[in-house]
């Protein structure tokens, strides 16, 4: 299987998939309740949600992974559970994806902030190599550091995976709309910023995640262009920002909102499209429609 | 430097987070002073403790909250700050005790049950606290018992509720109703990513915040109101 940069290369536009946690909600998952533990206790539903993507036309899968590094783990006394939870959960994914699509080992924040003395880079690259590590050994061909605010910290999970595995590494940050035409992760990074440093890093693959829906993401990648105009460049966006109404939280676009976006957004130089929170497999489905009527 | 120029001289360390002479930055205040030194100094000039909180922790931090709710800085420049303001506020902890200075009031604060995200629940304890109100941190995934424990020991004290989490944030109404039973009168105000004001409304808490300085206006209105 060509890498995922190499197929970008050759002029294709690729889809990933959508949200996981949501996801696992719906499934049952409890506020307070350890998301990757069931890697290991409910591998049947991980399963299933990871199958509905690939049905649902995504070239690649997620892994159930984001929280899996040893500091998230810690929290719900789990940290010795670090390589096993992480392996089962790109094993599960591999299950779904088969030969021929990716499994995208999904690696999430700490928590942590380095500046706040909550922790030093050195351990921040030391939890995400075993996590790295694991995941690789579970059968993921790429690895993505995601909703990233820290440039530290996405370097360290960056440096940690290109120098502990063969996979390819992807990198996406979490930003915000600062200001007219102006994005801001919460540590303060811009799109261009991180471009130039996460490329900088060796990631094979940039781009966003999460924040306030498809729309802004056109605005972010039309940043990433403007300085870079060759890194492959990966989204996944929320199905809009969260509203509560009658007693429930929702994501409000639906796949057909979500639509109207994906041909701008390809067209403004993203080179893989999928989703964030409350994203569906009828949003990846329809993603992909529009991907693959182009 | 006269008193004024000094206390002017502490708020602009503070704003800047200069903490001391070996703080790095910004680079034209290398070497000098910072918010630790001139502290010190200025409670040896006999400047009244309740002059340095108010005419310059508080009116930096207030600064330092409205650029961030402005979108002019970002965490690592209010973290900064606060780290600045905590070196200050160390040498005005013993006025606080004797009770020749006073706080504005109290509040008590921890992220809800289930929840383990802090880093906003502590951007909102700093600023608070740097706008002249004592915190009391419970910490992340607080139960509700844990609320009404503490509210026993602090009875006048205010109840800040945080949930990063769209599922998490559902904890807030049964946390708000278990308090509001034991506690009919105290004031219970809510924030965090997911959360509106609408919610607010639905959950029955009395007030919702948007940023740390949202949170900071909002407690200084009920001191207004008494």
């Amino acid at each position: 299987m060509n890498r995922i940069a190499e197929k970008i290369r050759n002029g294709k536009v690729l889809v990933s998939d959508g949200a996981w946690g949501t996801f696992l909600q719906q499934k049952g998952l409890g506020p307070g309740e350890c998301p990757e533990i069931w890697n290991l206790n409910r591998a049947e539903d991980v399963l299933a949600i990871a199958k509905s993507y690939i049905e649902a036309g995504s070239d690649m899968i997620e892994t159930n992974s984001f929280g899996g590094n040893y500091f998230k783990l810690s929290s719900y006394n789990l940290q010795g559970k670090v390589t096993e939870i992480n392996r089962a959960a790109a094993q599960i994914s591999r299950k779904a994806a088969g030969a021929d699509h990716h499994v995208l080992g999904s690696i999430g924040p700490t928590g942590k902030l380095i500046m706040m003395g909550d922790v030093t880079y050195e351990e921040l690259y030391e939890a995400f190599t075993v996590q790295a590590a694991a995941l690789m050994e579970g059968g993921a061909d790429a690895l993505i550091v995601e909703t990233m605010s820290d440039l530290e910290e996405a370097k360290a999970a960056v440096h940690a995976c290109l120098d502990h595995t063969t996979c390819e590494v992807i990198c996406t940050m979490t930003f915000e709309k600062s200001g007219e035409d102006s994005y801001h992760t919460m540590m303060g990074v811009t799109p261009a910023l991180m471009t130039e440093e996460i490329t900088g890093a060796g990631a094979h693959i940039i781009g966003a995640n999460c924040g306030n829906g498809i729309r802004d993401m056109i605005g972010i990648v039309k940043e990433i262009r403007r300085v870079n105009s060759t890194i492959p460049v990966l989204i996944h966006a929320n199905a809009g920002i969260p509203v509560y109404k009658a007693g429930k939280t929702i994501f409000p676009e639906n796949p057909e909102q979500m639509a109207e976006y994906i041909t701008v957004l390809a067209d403004a130089g993203a080179n893989v499209i999928g989703g964030c929170c409350g994203t569906t497999p009828e949003h990846i489905r329809r993603i992909a429609e529009i991907i693959r009527n182009q | 430097m006269n008193n004024d120029d000094l206390l002017t001289r502490i708020l602009t360390c503070v704003e800047l987070g200069k903490v001391n002479r070996n703080t790095p930055f910004p680079p034209d205040m290398k070497g000098m002073d910072g918010a630790d030194e001139l502290t010190r100094l200025a409670l040896e000039r006999g400047i009244k403790p309740s002059e340095i909180l108010n005419d310059a922790l508080i009116k930096a931090m207030d600064k330092v909250g409205q650029k961030f709710a402005d979108k002019k800085i970002f965490v690592p420049q209010m973290l900064i700050s606060a780290r600045a303001m905590n070196a200050s506020m160390v040498h005005l902890k013993p006025y606080f005790q004797t009770g020749e200075v006073k706080r504005k009031g109290k509040l008590i604060i921890g992220t809800v049950a289930g929840d383990l995200h802090d880093i906003g629940k502590n951007l909102v304890a700093m600023i608070v606290e740097g706008a002249g109100w004592e915190v009391i941190d419970l910490g992340v995934d607080v139960s509700a018992q844990k609320y009404i424990h503490t509210i026993q020991e602090h009875r006048d004290a205010v109840v800040g509720l945080s949930a990063l989490l769209t599922t998490t944030m559902h904890n807030m109404r049964t946390i708000v109703a278990d308090i509001k039973n034991s506690f009919p009168a105290v004031t219970l105000m809510i924030g965090g990513a997911p959360v509106t004001e609408q919610f607010r409304a639905e959950i029955g808490a009395d007030g919702y915040a948007s940023d740390p300085q949202g949170a900071v206006a909002y407690l200084n209105s009920l001191i207004h109101e008494v």
